[in-house]
């Protein structure tokens, strides 16, 4: 178990090191030159943008940015947004918790809808109620996300007055504002996560009430539910357990979309907008913030497979 | 039904802590929706429209402009010319900062300062005719500049007239705009980035009396219908900009107001007439081909199409609230008789094929659909690259391009809107126009102070750089449309299409 573990830390060090080679090297391939954009009105004024280079290193040859960039990391310090000035690693900081929180919420919705409607689904499988579940979730999947944002919000805001239609408060601030402001974004991203959950729940489960096992539990006289969830659910888990880890990461990654539609100040937000302003030190720091949330739920999800597969312990 | 009935329960409580939350919000809080997030609030280093939108209730400036977009005192008493290169100002009484330091004039002396030495400061280019600044006494300033120059007070209406406190700027140094002191009617309170800035009434405002609202919230809302849903729902007080096509929804709405003025800048295409290979064209070359081009166009019709004819079709950078329009100059009517005729006479084979690049927003786009069209019927093939705007931005500068459609937000002084982009040597001049003798007339009406010799001097400009060598094509002048709740009065948009918190009341 432990060398496991230290096989696998072994592992993130290069991981996140060309990770990070990737994304300055593609940063110099977008167009757009962040002086210009700094620069603003101003861009016209060849002092300008010579004094904003200097400031920034872009003079420099990208392989002595790269490394003042990574030595400084390597330091604990990500450097400051070049539009707002504020340091990167705060500005991360200030954000995790807003996207965790709506990731989670997220996940529970998606999860919550996703895993039982697929074990239905595959128990009435080719029965009317499948066909809708199946027909749902293809709604589920197709919806685009802004679409069904802007349609919240026009309903539940607009129309009903129930809920704010954006903005964000912090749950240990005001808890009820908190879901409020989070609920319709939540659920936005939670049915197209229990959509596609709910597809590979099916399948698993399609594929684990076909086996022996399955037929010999019945043959013992097992009661129908005990069949479907002691016995074939348990194993239809491990590929879902990975896709939920994934979908998880994803939503962690910041739902760039939904949280531009209800304003929430996330990391979806964070790095468009850096994007968009080629606010270069932003952008790398939430994108090595993103790896590492990806390879730290990549491990969990490792941890989770040996907990419900017995099996997988020994290797 | 037990499902449906705990989601209901849900909403409804989830609801009505929500509208609590509002209730209590209402009267005490002015919540102004913003089309994006700003940048650093330090007058010295911002650059963003959306920053002086939050700098008017923040950081007073020496002088202001009015609804006339005339030039009035306002941490200023009043100014005087000694000489044509000599300004001196009086400074108000009694003035404080947000940290309590009095608004002196050694506080102004270090602020201009400041806004012309500092690195990366942006005011450089605005005040950079600025010599010296002499502090006369307590209340008096005197300014030396290099050069007369008839625009530099307009410049000191803008960030480079705000004043900020020099212990507190000292203090904090490139940091100041995390924590900005001035001497604003609100003082800073705290901001999230991409989420919100707040503003505090500040009580020992000099003009405490017009202020009375207690707190000031800035929301960056990118999606305009999500910007306006906020609005409807009661979640914001003022909204800055809406679509042209949102306004007759707002309008048949009794709970809100729309407030409309003419902006100062312009929307315009410019010609790569001499930056590099792109404009070896026939557009770039003959400026029959670039009347031929404009003749094509029917600007109301555009106007009509994509802006529900919300906005002033112009042939000129200078918009008709601005003194300095010339109301003789008016866009030519579409006549493609002529187009064609002039086309011919250029001989060149047609179709003519031009490229157009427009920044890629969905607006932008469907005008340079338009164009196309309207353009086809006269002889030109367009070719829309529709670029996303760093892009586009990059590509400009660097002569990448045939045509561009781009818009300026327009200063005060009719010298913001046309030396930087039509002398050769403006700074924004992306196309490379040159012609001698208008650079000679744009440096003349820089320094001409007699207001009538001056609107004389740029009718004669506009006669040369646009109806004689076609040097850009200006389509239309912007509205500053600003959507409000009803409970919000005494609200106006100025022409700079900044929101000013003196004399609001919410109920």
């Amino acid at each position: 178990m432990a060398a496991f573990l230290l096989r696998r830390l072994g592992q993130v060090i290069p991981t996140l090191l060309i990770l990070s080679v990737l994304v300055f090297a593609l940063q110099q391939l977008m167009p757009g030159d962040p002086a210009l954009i700094l620069a603003g009105e101003e861009r016209g004024d060849p002092e300008v943008l010579a004094q904003i280079r200097s400031e920034l290193l872009l003079d420099r040859p990208l392989v002595e940015q790269y490394l003042h960039w990574l030595w400084r990391v390597l330091h604990g310090d990500f450097g400051f947004s070049w539009r707002i000035r504020l340091p990167v690693a705060e500005l991360i900081l200030s954000k995790l918790p807003v996207t965790f929180q709506l990731a989670s919420m997220s996940f529970v919705i998606g999860v919550a809808l996703g895993v039982p409607l697929g074990v239905l689904s595959a128990v009435w499988k080719d029965r009317p109620a499948d066909w809708l579940i199946n027909g749902v979730a293809l709604f589920g999947i197709s919806m685009p996300n802004f679409w069904l944002g802007i349609m919240m919000i026009l309903l539940f805001s607009v129309q009903l007055g129930w809920l704010p239609p954006s903005g964000y408060v912090p749950l240990w601030e005001d808890p009820v504002q908190s879901l409020a402001t989070t609920i319709m974004p939540a659920f936005v991203l939670g049915t197209g996560v229990a959509s596609i959950l709910m597809r590979h729940t099916r399948a698993a489960m399609l594929s684990a009430l076909a086996q022996d096992y399955v037929r010999t539990a019945r043959a013992k006289g097992l009661a129908e539910r005990r069949v479907v969830f002691r016995h074939a659910l348990r194993n239809a888990l491990i590929p879902v357990v990975t896709l939920g880890t994934v979908e998880f990461g994803k939503l962690l990654a910041g739902a760039v979309l939904t949280e531009q539609i209800f304003t929430i100040p996330g990391f979806g937000k964070l790095v468009v907008d850096a994007v968009f302003n080629r606010d270069y030190p932003v952008v790398q720091g939430v994108v090595l913030a993103t790896a590492l949330i990806f390879v730290t739920l990549s491990l969990i999800a490792d941890l989770l497979y040996m907990a419900i597969n017995p099996r997988m312990r020994q290797t | 039904m037990t499902f449906r009935r705990v989601l209901l329960t849900a909403c409804a409580a989830l609801g009505l802590g929500a509208a609590a939350h509002d209730a209590q919000a209402q009267g005490q809080n002015l919540r102004i929706g913003l089309r994006e997030d700003p940048d650093i609030l330090d007058p010295t280093l911002a650059r963003t429209f959306v920053g002086r939108i939050v700098f008017a209730s923040l950081c007073d400036k020496l002088f202001d402009i009015n609804d006339k977009l005339e030039i009035v005192p306002q941490l200023a008493t009043g100014h005087r010319w000694e000489d044509p290169r000599t300004l001196v100002i009086t400074l108000r009484d009694n003035v404080r900062f947000h940290d309590g330091e009095p608004m002196d004039a050694e506080a102004v002396r270090y602020s201009l300062d400041r806004h012309l030495t500092m690195q990366g400061s942006f005011r450089r280019g605005e005040i950079g005719i600025m010599e010296a600044v002499e502090v006369v006494n307590p209340r008096t300033v005197r300014i030396r500049l290099r050069q007369p120059s008839a625009a530099f007070l307009s410049q000191l209406t803008d960030r480079a007239g705000m004043i900020v406190s020099p212990k507190a700027a000292e203090a904090a140094g490139r940091n100041f705009g995390n924590r900005p002191v001035c001497a604003g009617p609100y003082r800073f309170a705290e901001r999230i980035a991409q989420d919100r800035i707040v503003l505090e009434r500040f009580p020992e405002y000099w003009n405490a009396a017009a202020i009375h609202i207690p707190r000031v919230t800035f929301q960056p809302i990118p999606d305009s219908t999500v910007r306006l849903a906020n609005l409807q729902s009661g979640a914001l007080e003022i909204v800055q900009t809406i679509d042209p096509d949102d306004v007759a929804a707002v309008r048949r709405n009794s709970r809100l107001r729309v407030a409309v003025s003419d902006e100062l800048g312009y929307q315009s295409i410019t010609f790569n007439i001499g930056n590099g290979a792109r404009a070896q064209t026939p557009l770039g070359q003959d400026a029959r081909v670039r009347a031929a081009f404009e003749l094509s166009l029917d600007r109301n019709a555009l106007n009509q199409v994509v802006f529900e004819g919300m906005y002033t079709p112009t042939a000129q950078p200078v918009p008709p609230a601005n003194p300095f329009h010339v109301r003789a100059f008016q866009p030519e009517p579409r006549n493609l008789e002529r187009a064609r005729a002039l086309l011919r006479e250029a001989g060149v084979q047609t179709p003519v094929r031009v490229e157009l690049t427009v920044p890629n927003n969905p607006d932008l786009r469907q005008v340079g659909e338009v164009v196309q069209a309207m353009a086809r019927e006269a002889g030109f093939d367009v070719r829309i690259n529709a670029m996303e705007f760093a892009s586009s931005l990059q590509a400009a500068t660097r002569g990448e391009f045939e045509a561009y459609l781009l818009a300026w937000s327009g200063r005060v002084d009719p010298d913001g809107n046309t030396w930087t982009f039509i002398h050769s040597r403006g700074p924004q001049n992306d196309g490379r126009y040159s012609n001698p003798e208008v650079d000679r007339l744009l440096d003349e009406a820089r320094v001409e102070q007699d207001a009538e010799k001056r609107r004389a001097l740029y009718g004669r400009i506009w006669e040369i750089a646009i109806r004689q060598d076609r040097s850009r094509i200006y389509l239309w002048h912007r509205k500053n449309i600003v959507a409000h709740t009803a409970r919000l009065q005494g609200f106006s948009v100025s022409p700079d299409g900044l929101i000013r918190p003196q004399g609001l009341r919410l109920q």
